[in-house]
């Protein structure tokens, strides 16, 4: 094995672990002697974790209505200065992923490998692969400070797959004094309501960019993506531009997505945006701009207008 | 009320990215603008100061070469000064390195209530200075605020989750992340830009902010690239131009991975 020990920031919503723990936690397992988690969500996740190859969630406590960040660093850094933590810290890239990095490489003077697609065992030790200029070149990384390595890896980068294994043996890890860190409260929660399938799941995802030209045009996104059964997505030009929510951004920052067929409707494919799909099995573009880049990605590409080619294309499959 | 916006100055996106080759790292020697994602914040801050009825606007930026282009745009937009931190030894200074050059700028522009900064640069995007700084100041923070307002003494915040959003509330001073999009960033007018010209930029070096040069730049890094390699190309596809029966061509691509 690579190195001895790996945590695993395990995170939960509505008492169920994320995907992207269990793909880590089943990397790990790949890379290490022992792999446990170290949580705020303890017993929810413990079962999950622990049939995917976690042997111990180290539970903190104290974060009901607080931000993670501050409590997660504090208790991790704790446990490396006792002598009890681990050669390395997997993080997925989440928001509260990225605070919980953040702080803990400032707390053990530790820089932290950002964007990881892979991880890799090199000169010994652990090395992060990370895609740059749009994932046309990929860069492997390693640390040379000897000290914990932290990494933060992006979503759907590994397949999970579960090792058998029991319920994961939840413990408590003490954050300590958090000082005026700590001080954020939560104060109210808001779900948005979204229905049909998520981008997370979908086997088909339909995005919309620049090219539809106005924010009443992406209703046919939504009526494609209706008519497909697909979960509807947006480039980060038109989420700016207030269009529609966030939640709805396919990109570096945003979702990752891998779903069977991908179709970009007027995205011209900015590095920003390639990131998030280009794993994607079957890409569709239609875009006017022959030069844009997101047609050196695509298995089929229309040259053309989507405001031509989305309304006949959308009667072709309602009428079907 | 006074706040700090952390901007970078980063090579014009539009212009193809290159590494490199002695470093592996990425090329910053050609001309800097200020880095889209940071007028989002600037914006916010201005409007932030506006609504307190008093106190000012200070960037604070760390960049090669004495570069001001991007500042310049911040100050046109209505900043009203700006810290520069500017010296040979942060080459290759990766985001704690970076993280803790900020932090030491911050202190200098004088006392902040509120720093601002972006969620992640457009070049480097590592996510992860927000939180960085707010734990070398022993500040609480927000990341991912897509609106803020001051309410006596705390900033009130909706911060992005996977589901919606936080309400969530922090005592000042702190550190908060805004993401692109929440406001509209004013154009500079003409008179700004002029103005822009003679506001204050305090240029400063890692010994005048007390900052070791071995603790950043390559020596305080802590990391090396060991391998640069092209990524697995996707097979080229096929490409057509849209006769007005395009569409067709999608359908029978949908059939033919009998997904319709």
């Amino acid at each position: 094995m690579t190195v001895s020990k790996i945590w695993v920031f395990a995170e939960a919503a509505d008492g169920k672990v994320s995907n992207t723990t269990l793909e880590m936690l089943t990397k790990a397992r790949s890379l290490a002697d022992t792999v446990e988690c170290v949580s705020v969500a303890g017993d929810a996740v413990a079962g999950a974790v622990g049939a995917h190859g976690a042997s111990a969630v180290h539970q903190v406590n104290g974060t009901d209505g607080k931000l993670l960040g501050p409590a997660v660093a504090s208790a991790i850094a704790g446990a490396v200065a006792a002598g009890n933590g681990p050669d390395a810290v997997l993080l997925a890239t989440s928001y509260d992923g990225r605070d919980v990095a953040g702080r803990l490489a400032v707390k053990l003077d530790a820089p932290v490998i950002t964007n990881v697609v892979d991880l890799v065992e090199r000169d010994g030790g652990l090395a992060g692969v990370e895609p740059i200029f749009g994932g046309t070149t990929d860069v492997v990384t390693k640390f040379t400070t000897g000290k914990v390595s932290i990494f933060l890896v992006r979503p759907k980068s590994f397949a999970a797959e579960e090792s058998g294994g029991g319920a994961a043996a939840v413990s408590e890890l003490a954050a300590g004094d958090l000082g005026a860190t700590g001080a954020a409260v939560v104060t109210n929660r808001f779900v948005e309501e979204k229905t049909g399938p998520s981008l997370d799941d979908a086997d088909i995802v339909v995005s919309g960019g620049r090219g539809l030209g106005e924010s009443e045009k992406f209703q046919m996104v939504e009526d494609l993506a209706k008519a497909l059964g697909a979960a509807p997505g947006a480039s980060r030009a038109i989420v700016d531009a207030g269009w529609v929510p966030y939640s709805y951004q396919v990109g570096q920052t945003g979702k990752v997505v891998k779903p069977n067929v991908y179709i970009a409707a007027g995205i011209s494919g900015a590095t920003q945006h390639l990131v998030g799909m280009k794993g994607s099995k079957n890409i569709i573009a239609i875009n006017k701009d022959p030069e844009a880049p997101i047609f050196s990605v695509a298995d089929l590409g229309i040259v053309g207008d989507v405001n031509k080619v989305l309304p006949k294309l959308i009667e072709a499959l309602q009428s079907r | 009320m006074n706040v700090v916006v952390c901007v970078k100055q980063i090579p014009d996106p539009a212009d193809p990215g290159a590494l490199d080759p002695s470093t592996k790292t990425l090329k910053r020697d050609g001309k800097l603008i200020l880095d889209e994602s940071d007028s989002y914040g600037v914006e916010m801050a201005l409007q932030l100061v506006d609504a307190a009825g008093g106190g000012e606007v200070t960037l604070v930026s760390m960049a090669p070469n004495s570069e001001v282009g991007g500042l310049r745009t911040a100050l046109a937009m209505g900043a009203a000064k700006a810290v520069l931190v500017s010296d040979d030894a942060l080459k290759g200074s990766d985001a704690l390195g970076t993280s803790k050059v900020l932090a030491k700028a911050i202190e200098r522009a004088g006392a902040a209530d509120l720093i601002l900064t972006a969620t992640e640069s457009s070049d480097g995007y590592t996510g992860t200075v927000p939180e960085m700084v707010a734990e070398l100041m022993g500040l609480p923070s927000v990341t991912f605020a897509k609106s803020i307002t001051i309410d006596g003494g705390a900033a009130k915040v909706q911060r992005q989750t996977e589901a919606g959003y936080d309400d969530v509330e922090c005592p000042l001073p702190a550190v908060v992340s805004v993401t692109a999009g929440v406001v509209e960033p004013r154009y500079p007018s003409f008179k700004g830009i002029m103005a822009a010209k003679s506001k204050p930029v305090d240029e400063v070096t890692v010994a005048d902010l007390g900052i070791d040069a071995g603790a950043v730049g390559w020596a305080g890094g802590g990391q090396e690239i060991v391998e640069v390699a092209e990524a697995e190309a996707r097979e080229a596809g096929t490409i057509v131009e849209d006769d007005g029966e395009g569409f067709q061509k999608v359908v029978d691509y949908l059939s033919e991975l009998k997904v319709i």
